[in-house]
């Protein structure tokens, strides 16, 4: 399972005016493996993913994604390493004036030279994939639910098949059902199509569920980057406040059950 | 398979038909993924079934995606339809595994909402257009009602009047709008001055520059240009803020605490805005006047004494209490149609661009439509 790093960050430095975020942060996410990066709010989870898909220029450190230095990248490297993968934000950020059809067609009309039929062919079994209804894909975003939003932005997130995903709290907002639904359908698509998962989350049964390792954010670097059982080990009042919790003893038992 | 490792890393997807006694066998080689499979999805598309068994071998496919699957999928399917028996051969477990995946999902879908026939369809915009028109006035003229009921219930208890929420608007709506009118004014009056004087001077009546600066300007070129230049900056605005908290669901948080958002959302702005547009205007006028006066002076040669003597002579007191009477008339035209826009946002971002489009146009178109209706009262009154 624990393949060579696809992503690394040493020593990142991310600062809003006088706020520090991060302070020297270190992290690995090896290919193939579900990394859940959990921390209280405020501890830049969302903006360490920013940092590592380019969207906001850190302050100091080393990003590399691929192998690339995500800092100094050329044009066309840049395209290749965004054609390889997929983010998921919080609240889907689907384009407002597409339909799902079309907004899982867009990164395939920016890269790939594909015929408008094998598109829609394409875009058909992507949105039965995310296991959204075939009715949802001639709908625009306004017309969905929530839960079908995310599941839209996951299937425009998967549109060209990425070997890299990542995930800003698919499950926040989802009923139960739909959040175990959404687990099963992340680790069933890591098994099938081999991806490499980067998923921010506060919900204890996804991280039970999916999460090969989880990296705890706290004092604005990464505390620790291990298995359940191993966090569940470590003797920090945050980690334990968080895994050993009336909810984190729930999720524990759930999940041994399941 | 074995296959996959032994093949050269960079080799395209390719597709070959051979003949196996009575079999077809299409084999696909190289990387059947999304960037390479354009020319084989083209390829396998002109390829029709003709009785023969089909076979599709994937032992020479290096690496397989969603996409590869799904075509593999789509030949077996297309084939065992018209009744082909049709296998596939030599796939990895990986492929199989995909293949099976995409073929789960196998739903026929629309892309866009069915459009319908164009001429059905134009006959059904004019149709909406025209029931959305009756709808937008109906609800205007609602909305303008309800803002004066709730005006005319705050004016009688005027404690409840948000004065801070006023006093932020009146800077924002007026003080801040004092350079870009006070500069326009000034620009409009020379203007006015240098074409007035080519015109008069014909006639060697070139002092009579002054009466159209002077009159025009008061009359009805400052609020008309202050109105514009508010509508733009500020009708907008209205629209754009209110449509923006009406998408983030801050209007019915309002609701839901029991507060008004015509108290404190329209009724601020269109206060603000009514003691704005008046101050505003008159301002604009004086500008006007010195513009022209400055031009008068350096381009004419006529002093700016005598400029200011001849304006008090010849401007009467009626020209500023039209200006006075028409501007908060506009001012409130303005807001009530910002908040009223604002107010009509739904569904997503693009709607808040619309009806702030729409905002500022029928605004302006209001304020103009209005002005007709002043200068024909004024002059009936005998103001002229």
């Amino acid at each position: 399972m624990a393949g060579a790093p696809v992503i690394r960050v040493s020593g990142l430095v991310n600062a809003f005016g006088e706020q520090v975020v991060h302070d020297g942060l270190d992290l690995e996410v090896r290919q193939g493996e579900i990394m859940g990066v959990v921390g209280g709010s405020g501890t830049g989870k969302s903006v360490l993913m920013r940092s590592i898909i380019g969207l906001q220029p850190p302050r100091a450190g080393e990003i590399e994604v691929f192998g690339h230095d995500m800092c100094a990248l050329s044009a066309a490297e840049a395209a290749d390493v965004r054609r390889h993968w997929g983010v998921l934000f919080q609240n889907g950020a689907l384009f407002s004036g597409l339909t799902v059809a079309e907004n899982i067609e867009v990164p395939m009309r920016e890269y790939y030279d594909l015929d408008e039929a094998l598109m829609d062919e394409i875009a058909a079994y992507k949105v039965g994939l995310v296991g959204l209804p075939q009715e949802a894909g001639p709908k625009y975003p306004s017309e969905l639910s929530g839960g079908m939003k995310k599941r839209a932005g996951l299937a425009r997130a998967l549109a060209l098949d990425p070997e890299l995903l990542f995930l800003d709290e698919p499950t926040a907002g989802l009923d139960p059902i739909g959040a175990a639904a959404f687990d099963d359908l992340i680790r069933s698509l890591r098994d099938t199509l081999g991806l490499t998962v980067f998923l921010i989350t506060h919900d204890l049964d996804t991280l039970h569920a999916i999460c090969d390792r989880v990296a705890v954010l706290a004092d604005k670097r990464v505390l620790k980057v291990g298995t359940i059982p191993e966090l569940l080990e470590f003797e920090h009042p945050w980690v334990q406040e968080y895994f050993s919790g009336p909810r984190g003893r729930a999720a524990a038992q759930a999940s041994e059950r399941g | 398979m074995t296959a996959r490792a032994t093949l050269p890393d960079m080799e395209p997807a390719d597709l070959v038909e051979e003949t196996r006694g009575e079999t077809r066998v299409l084999r696909l080689s190289g990387r059947l993924t999304m960037a390479r499979v354009g020319a084989v999805d083209r390829a396998l598309r002109e390829i029709q079934p003709d009785g023969r068994d089909l076979v599709v071998d994937l032992s020479a496919v290096e690496r397989i995606d969603t996409a590869g699957a799904w075509l593999v999928y789509r030949l077996i399917r297309n084939w065992t339809k018209a009744g082909v028996h049709a296998t596939v051969e030599n796939a990895s477990a990986d492929a199989l595994a995909l293949i099976g995946k995409v073929g789960e999902h196998d739903v026929p879908m629309r892309i866009r909402p069915d459009r319908g026939h164009p001429l059905v369809r134009r006959l059904a915009e004019i149709g909406d257009f025209v029931i959305r028109t009756a709808d937008t006035f109906g609800n205007f003229l609602g909305f303008l009602g309800n803002t004066l009921v709730a005006l005319a219930r705050l004016l009688l208890n005027p404690r409840r009047l948000r004065w801070h929420a006023i006093s932020r608007q009146m800077e924002v709506v007026g003080i801040n709008a004092i350079g870009i009118v006070g500069l326009m004014s000034f620009l409009v009056g020379i203007v006015i001055a240098q074409q007035g004087a080519v015109q008069l001077r014909q006639f060697g009546a070139e002092v009579f520059t002054i009466n159209l600066v002077g009159r025009s300007v008061l009359r009805e070129l400052g609020v008309l240009m202050t109105a514009i230049m508010v509508a733009g900056r500020s009708g907008s605005a209205f629209a754009a803020q209110i449509g923006s908290m009406k998408l983030a669901e801050e209007v019915d948080a309002l609701r839901t605490i029991g507060v008004s958002p015509t108290e404190a959302l329209t009724i601020p702005r269109l206060i603000a805005t009514a003691i704005m547009m008046p101050l505003l205007s008159f301002y604009a006028a004086i500008l006007g006047i010195i513009g022209g006066a400055l031009f008068s002076w350096v381009s004419l040669g006529i002093p700016i004494i005598t400029f200011i003597q001849r304006t008090q002579e010849v401007v009467p007191l009626t020209d500023l209490w039209i200006t006075l009477i028409k501007a908060p008339v506009f001012g409130i035209i303005i807001a009530v149609t910002g908040c009223y826009h604002g107010m009509q946002v739904t569904g997503n971002a693009e709607s808040v661009g619309f009806r702030t489009t729409a905002a500022v146009v029928q605004s302006i178109f209001l304020v103009i439509v209005l002005d007709a209706f002043f200068a024909v009262f004024f002059s009936a009154l005998g103001w002229i």
